[in-house]
């Protein structure tokens, strides 16, 4: 096996996962605010990714032009999400807020069984087929700017939480809940413009990824557990863990299929999960 | 006489009349809801009793089916020998990630996330293990379907929904004994507030073990009867995340915590999954998927509506205790 074969996977690997890591950061920033673990998060990615292929079909949009109007779409059904269902949970016992999410996140997926059918769905671009050469090294355009995209979304989200004022309320939101409420913070307002954000970051990924991989509806379940894995790697609540997390998982996917066979990728992502969170269970970059 | 004794003996009775006045489908539908209680009631040791929250139950059940399925496979020797293997791997994994997650302090759901990801670890290993048949699946010889062969668990319907029968009345009053007893009390402790029950010189973490291994021990029982019930064993069916939700929404439904809830709970479950698959087909609309829409929206409405669970609710209603 060549070296070269190796960097081009290796290449792949940090591309795809980049956009992994923004569906995880999706997922890491709805937890460290609203502590709530979102299990219908890959079910969300996958709608977003069924949004990219109809808005291509019907338009021949992009998905990267795609992006906007979907992302603003999820940001206001996260939202409604967050204030009609999940705030009246938030006081509730954690196995109570994971029935609701699973119960709809079961909807969801099957939803998308129902209209879309369980036939693959893709989007066929000229670039999606080209690559830039880099000696004996190869990296698909399209990888390229979705690992692009997924670092520019993440990039404002970063300077959102520094920077804008209601970033900056979220974030006491987060910290302590009592005393956001004290100062006088709507924190169920915050906590469903959170939700709505994080929305946002999966409606992004799934546009980017709907031109790396076909959608079909078992997808849904599947990316769930795979921002988990992601999170808990990186350190839940850490926006910078969820990417790096993303980038590692991205990569021993890649490895495993090229090293043992594709069908056991998500072995190595969980085996993975087991040792950190035995070694260090608040994640790479988690703070306790 | 207590009220609750009366109406578990009239139900005692009606099961144990049941197959009397079922054809076939009933029965079957019947020991599909006591293999939900018996396996509701198993998780619910875990989470209702010490209060520690696994969403990766199919690990032991499918552990448990694969270990006296392969040894009834490959060497011939029926389940009874089968069901002491499958239950030490079974107790033997629950010590380990009990023993993992405890030691490091982890809980809440992070321990949740540890049990799916040793549930999703071992469905994919499986795939790779040709030994039990990989994702092709494994097929266990059905022979003789009319008479009672105990010794090999072989036999008609009958047979299975009487077993499972006697588990679920086993499990029930076991556990009913178990709340009264002293380790009831130091889970319950350990649920409602691990600190202070810590602090009144309770060892948590043992405690804590010993509802792992048990619960593990009494799901790997579950795992056994599935594998001579159904004969085939997949690792993507028996090991996935949707198999660990299906047996934990009995409970959830009925009343975590509560005896008779995971009974309730699987009852009402499987009976509106029916009754959805029947009024669909009635109506004709037998569009793939709709039939789990209708069961995740009822689902979403009992877990807003009636937060503790259905069983607590009517137990109210009929003046006695859940």
């Amino acid at each position: 096996m060549s070296v070269d074969l190796v960097a081009n996977v290796v290449i792949a690997g940090v591309l795809t996962g980049l956009v992994y890591g923004l569906m995880a950061l999706g997922l890491s920033v709805i937890f460290g605010v609203v502590r709530v673990v979102n299990f219908a998060h890959g079910e969300m990615m996958t709608v977003a990714m069924y949004a990219a292929t109809i808005l291509f079909a019907a338009f021949k949009l992009d998905p990267f032009l795609a992006m906007l109007p979907v992302a603003a779409l999820f940001f206001v059904l996260g939202y409604a999400l967050q204030a009609g269902l999940i705030n009246p949970f938030i006081t509730r016992p954690e196995h109570s807020q994971f029935m609701l999410l699973v119960a709809v996140a079961i909807v969801m997926v099957n939803a998308m069984l129902m209209i879309f059918g369980p036939d693959a769905r893709n989007v066929q671009l000229d670039y999606q087929l080209e690559s830039f050469e880099i000696g004996k090294i190869l990296i698909d355009k399209a990888r390229l700017y979705a690992a692009g995209a997924a670092l520019v979304a993440a990039a404002a989200l970063f300077c959102f939480f520094r920077y804008s004022l209601t970033g900056k309320a979220i974030r006491a939101c987060a910290d302590n809940y009592l005393g956001a409420k004290v100062v006088g913070l709507n924190v169920k307002k915050y906590y469903a413009f959170t939700f709505g954000l994080g929305s946002a970051c999966v409606a992004v990924a799934g546009c980017a990824m709907a031109l790396l991989v076909d959608v079909t509806p078992p997808l849904g379940p599947y990316y769930t557990l795979l921002a988990f894995v992601i999170v808990i790697v990186g350190g839940l609540g850490s926006m910078t863990g969820a990417l790096l997390g993303g980038v590692l998982i991205g990569v021993s996917e890649a490895l495993a299929g090229l090293f043992i066979t594709p069908s056991a990728k998500s072995m190595f992502s969980f085996g993975l999960l087991i040792l950190v969170l035995l070694l260090r269970p608040q994640g790479l970059l988690g703070r306790r | 006489m207590k009220k609750e004794f009366v109406y578990l003996g009239i139900l005692a009775v009606l099961m144990l009349a049941l197959p009397a006045v079922a054809g076939p489908y009933w029965l079957s539908v019947a020991t599909l809801i006591l293999y939900f209680a018996y396996t509701g009631q198993a998780w619910n040791v875990m989470m209702g009793f010490a209060g520690q929250l696994s969403l990766g139950h199919s690990l032991y059940v499918g552990v448990g089916a694969y270990a006296a399925g392969a040894i009834f496979f490959h060497y011939g020797i029926g389940p009874w020998a089968g069901l002491w293997v499958a239950m030490l791997l079974c107790v033997a994994l629950g010590l380990v990630i009990g023993f993992l997650a405890f030691r490091f302090g982890i809980s809440g759901v992070y321990f949740a996330l540890l049990t799916i990801a040793f549930a999703e670890f071992t469905r994919i290993g499986f795939d790779h293990l040709d030994w039990l048949g990989g994702p092709g699946g494994m097929f266990l010889k059905v022979a003789q379907r009319d008479t009672w062969d105990v010794l090999n668990f072989r036999g008609p319907p009958l047979m299975y929904y009487y077993s499972m029968l006697l588990l679920t009345a086993l499990a029930f009053l076991g556990c009913y004994f178990l709340l009264k007893s002293r380790a009831g009390y130091y889970w319950q402790a350990i649920r409602e507030n691990e600190e202070a029950a810590q602090a009144l010189g309770i060892n948590t973490f043992r405690w804590k073990m010993a509802a792992v291994a048990l619960s593990a021990a009494m799901t790997s029982i579950s795992g056994v009867f599935f594998a001579f019930y159904y004969n085939n064993l997949f690792p993507h069916e028996i090991f996935s995340m949707n198999r660990s939700i299906e047996l934990i929404l009995g409970p959830v439904i009925g009343g975590i915590g509560t005896l008779f809830g995971p009974i309730f709970g699987a009852a009402v479950l499987t009976l509106l999954s029916d009754g959805i698959t029947e009024a669909l087909a009635a109506l004709g609309w037998e569009i793939p998927g709709i039939k789990q829409v209708f069961y995740g929206l009822v689902l979403l409405a009992v877990v807003m509506f009636l937060p503790h669970g259905i069983w607590p609710a009517i137990a109210k209603r009929l003046k006695i205790r859940a």
